[in-house]
C-alpha cells in the first residue's frame, strides 16, 4: 500500500456511519432476565473515534457483540443499528456475513487466542480479502503484505508465512487489525484491544490505530476501561453504567469536566503520579447493581453522594448539560444532578467517606457546599423533573 | 549464539510445536518407536505381499503338510502344506485393508455428524446423539452376524459392519472437539470476519481437531485388525481358502496338539500388529496433546 491513500469515498460522505439508537439487550433464562444494555444511544461519525468506557459488566462488550450481530440465539435485542443506513437489527445471518469484515470488523482482547493456530497468518489475511473483494490466491497474499507492512510489522514479507506462535502478541494483535482493515471497513469496532498487552506495545497498537484512522478515514469504537487509553487515542467517550449510557462528551470536555457523579467517581479512581501524596485512591462505594430489573430509577443512585428522592423515583433523561446547547448537544448525561461546569467538589475526595461506604450522611454534608455551586444553573430542573 | 545461556526456552518450544518437532518427540519415546517399526513393516509387508511371501498362500503341497519350522517353511506347513509365513503376510493384508477401510469409513460417516453436532447443536446434536445411543445399544458380534446374513460372509461386508461399529466413537470425538472449538476466540474472530458456516467448519474447527483424530485412528485400526481376525475366526470374514490371520486360527484349532506353530505364529501376529498400533498412537497422543507440548 504506497502511503499516498486518499482519503476514501465513503458511501455515506456527511452523518454518521454508525448509528445506534436506543439500544437494549436482554438475556433470558429459564429463572431470570439481565438486561445487559438498556437504552444505549450514540452515533459515530466517519473517521472519528469513540471510547466507550466503564467498569466491568456495564454492557461495553455486549454493545459491541450486538453491533457485530454476534450475541448467541439467546439475546433479545430491540432499538435500531444503523450501518450506514443499513439496518443491522433484525438482519439476517446471510445479510451480516456480507458486512461483517467488509463495512464493520472487529478486533478482539486476546491476540493470543484470536488466530487460528493451524493457518499461516498470511492465509488468514487472505481468507477475508478472498471472500469480500473476490481475490485469487496470490493477489490476497500480496494484499496481506502490504496490510501487514500497514500495520507495522517488520519483514512483512518474510512474516506473512508464519505461523502464530511464532509471533509475540503485540505482532499478533496487529495481524489481527490487518485482518478487520484488510477490506477497509467504514467501521472498526476495538473491544479492548491493549488490555492483554505491556504498556510498551499497547502504545503501539493505539499508534496504528491512529494512523489508520488518519489513513483510511477509519471509524473506531474503542471499548475500554483504561481511562488513560481514551484520554491518548478518543475524540469523544461514551460513559456507561450498568447497561445504561451515564455520559457522553467530548474527550477533553469529559476530563475537564465530567458531569455525571459516575464519571467523576471513576476519574477520580485513577493513580496520579506525582499526586497528593500518600492517601488512599478514592473508590466509588458499593458495587454494580444487579441487571436482572430495569428499575425507573437512576441506577447509580445506591453509590451516588448526590442522591434523593428524584434519583431513586424515576430515571433519569440522557440530555445536554448545557440548558441552551439543544438535544444534539455533543455533552451528555443522564442525571439529575449533575456536577456544574468548573465545581470541583469531588464526592469521593476525602477518603474517610469513601471508605465509609455510608452513602446517605455523605449525601447530607455534601448539601451546603453544593447549593452554591448550583445556582448558575437555576430553577430549571424541578420543572423538568415535574414535566417528567 | 555466544553462550549456551543464550538459547533459552522459545526456540525450542517454538519447534516442539512444530511437526518436526513432534517427530522428534515421537523418536524419543521409545515405546512409541518401537510400535511404529512394527506396524511400518506389516503396512510393507501388507502392501507388497506377492513379492515379499516365499510361496504362494493358497497353494497346496500334499507331500507337505504340517511341516515343522525349518529352513524350506520358516514358519512351518499347514494341514494342505501352505506355507505359513507366506499366508500370514498375505493374512496381513487382509488385516491391514480392514483396518484402513473400516476406519476411513467410520471417518467419513462420524466426521461429518460429528461436526453438525456440535456446531449446530440443538436440534442436530438430539438426533445425532441419540443415534449414538443406539448404534452402541448393538452388540458388535450381532450387528456383524445380522450384516452378513443379509449380505452374506464376505470380507467387505465384515469391513462394513467393523466400520459401523467404530462410527459412534468418531462422532463422540468429533462433537467433542466442535463443542470445545466453537467457543475457541479464533472461531468467534473468523465469524466476526464474516465467515460463514463452511468456513467455520472446515478452515478452523476440523483442522484444529485433528490431533484429536489421529489419536482415534490409531486406536481404531488395531481394533478394527482385532475385529476382522475374530469375524474371520467365525466364518463371517475372508472365506476359506484365501487367507487371514483369523481364518488361520480357525483352521489351526483341529492341529493343536500335533502342531502348535499353526496357532502360535498367527497368534503372534495379531498381537504383534494391535500392539504396535496401540503403542503408536499412545505415543501420538502424549506429542499431539497440547498440555503435553509445554514439558
Amino acid at each position: 500500500m504506497t502511503e499516498t491513500v486518499p482519503e476514501p469515498a465513503r458511501k455515506t460522505p456527511a452523518g454518521p456511519v454508525l448509528s445506534v439508537r436506543d439500544l437494549s439487550v436482554s438475556f433470558r433464562s429459564d429463572t431470570r432476565t439481565v438486561h445487559a444494555v438498556d437504552g444505549v444511544s450514540y452515533d459515530l461519525a466517519p473517521g472519528e473515534v469513540l471510547a466507550v468506557v466503564g467498569e466491568s459488566g456495564c454492557g461495553k462488550s455486549v454493545t459491541s457483540m450486538a453491533t457485530m450481530g454476534l450475541l448467541p440465539p439467546t439475546a433479545r435485542i430491540g432499538g435500531s443499528i444503523r450501518l450506514a443506513g443499513r439496518e443491522l437489527v433484525g438482519a439476517s445471518e446471510k445479510e451480516l456475513q456480507k458486512v461483517r469484515g467488509k463495512d464493520i470488523a472487529m478486533i478482539f482482547q486476546e491476540p493470543m487466542t484470536s488466530l487460528n493456530p493451524v493457518l499461516t497468518i498470511g492465509r488468514q489475511i487472505g481468507e477475508v480479502l478472498r471472500r469480500h473483494q473476490g481475490l485469487s490466491r496470490k493477489e490476497a497474499r500480496a494484499r496481506a503484505v502490504e496490510l501487514l507492512e500497514l500495520v507495522g510489522i517488520p519483514a512483512p514479507a518474510r512474516r506473512v508465512d508464519e505461523y502464530p506462535h511464532q509471533l509475540s502478541g503485540g505482532m499478533r494483535q496487529r495481524v489481527m487489525i490487518a485482518i478487520a482493515v484488510a477490506c477497509d471497513p467504514a467501521v472498526l469496532i476495538a473491544d479492548e484491544p491493549t488490555t492483554a498487552l505491556d504498556v510498551t506495545v499497547q502504545a503501539g497498537i493505539l499508534e496504528v490505530l491512529q494512523s489508520l484512522r488518519e489513513r483510511l478515514g477509519t471509524a473506531i469504537v474503542l471499548v475500554t476501561h483504561d481511562l488513560g487509553v481514551v484520554a491518548d487515542a478518543a475524540d469523544r467517550v461514551l460513559v456507561m453504567y450498568a447497561g445504561r449510557a451515564v455520559e457522553q462528551a467530548p474527550v477533553y470536555d469529559l476530563f475537564a469536566s465530567g458531569r455525571h457523579p459516575y464519571t467523576r467517581g471513576l476519574l477520580g479512581a485513577v493513580l496520579r503520579p506525582g499526586g497528593e501524596g500518600k492517601r488512599r485512591l478514592p473508590e466509588i462505594p458499593g458495587l454494580v447493581p444487579s441487571l436482572d430489573s430495569q428499575p425507573d430509577a437512576c441506577t447509580f443512585a445506591p453509590r451516588c453522594s448526590r442522591a434523593d428522592d428524584t434519583c431513586t423515583g424515576s430515571r433519569p433523561g440522557f440530555r445536554a448539560v448545557d440548558r441552551e446547547a439543544g438535544a444534539d448537544a455533543p455533552h451528555r448525561a443522564a442525571c439529575w444532578h449533575p456536577y456544574a461546569d468548573g465545581e470541583t467538589a469531588d464526592p469521593y475526595a476525602d477518603g474517610e467517606a469513601a471508605v465509609s461506604g455510608e452513602p446517605t450522611p455523605v449525601a447530607a454534608g455534601r448539601e451546603a457546599p453544593r447549593t452554591p455551586a448550583r445556582a448558575d444553573d437555576p430553577g430549571t430542573r424541578p420543572d423538568q423533573e415535574a414535566g417528567k | 549464539m555466544t553462550t549456551a545461556t543464550t538459547v533459552p526456552t522459545t526456540p525450542r518450544k517454538a519447534s516442539i510445536r512444530k511437526s518436526g518437532g513432534k517427530l522428534r518427540a515421537l523418536r524419543r519415546n521409545r515405546l512409541a518407536l518401537t510400535g511404529g517399526i512394527i506396524a511400518a513393516v506389516f503396512v510393507l509387508a501388507a502392501l507388497f505381499a506377492p513379492l515379499v511371501a516365499p510361496y504362494d498362500p493358497s497353494q497346496p503341497d500334499f507331500g507337505n503338510v504340517l511341516a515343522e519350522p525349518g529352513a524350506a517353511h520358516w514358519l512351518g506347513t499347514d494341514d494342505l502344506g501352505r506355507d505359513q509365513l507366506s499366508r500370514i503376510v498375505h493374512g496381513a493384508r487382509a488385516s491391514m485393508q480392514v483396518g484402513l477401510v473400516a476406519v476411513v469409513l467410520a471417518f467419513l460417516v462420524g466426521v461429518p455428524l460429528g461436526l453438525l453436532a456440535g456446531y449446530y447443536g440443538r436440534f442436530a446434536d438430539t438426533a445425532v446423539s441419540r443415534l449414538t445411543d443406539t448404534m452402541l445399544a448393538f452388540p458388535f458380534l450381532v450387528l456383524a452376524v445380522g450384516l452378513a446374513a443379509i449380505l452374506g460372509p464376505s470380507l467387505t461386508n465384515a469391513t462394513i459392519a467393523i466400520g459401523i461399529s467404530q462410527i459412534p466413537a468418531v462422532i463422540r470425538i468429533t462433537r467433542a472437539e466442535t463443542l470445545r472449538l466453537k467457543h475457541v476466540d479464533y472461531v468467534a474472530a473468523a465469524v466476526a470476519n464474516g465467515g460463514g458456516d463452511g468456513t467455520v467448519l472446515f478452515r478452523h474447527i476440523l483442522p484444529n481437531a485433528t490431533s484429536a483424530l489421529i489419536v482415534q485412528a490409531t486406536v481404531g485400526i488395531p481394533a478394527a485388525i482385532i475385529g476382522e481376525a475374530l469375524l474371520s475366526f467365525l466364518g463371517l470374514g475372508v472365506q476359506p481358502p484365501d487367507p487371514s490371520l483369523g481364518v488361520m486360527l480357525s483352521g489351526a484349532q483341529s492341529f493343536l496338539a500335533p502342531a502348535p506353530w499353526l496357532a502360535v505364529f498367527p497368534g503372534l501376529a495379531i498381537v504383534a500388529a494391535t500392539l504396535a498400533f496401540n503403542l503408536l498412537g499412545d505415543g501420538l497422543r502424549d506429542v499431539l496433546d497440547p498440555r503435553g507440548a509445554t514439558r
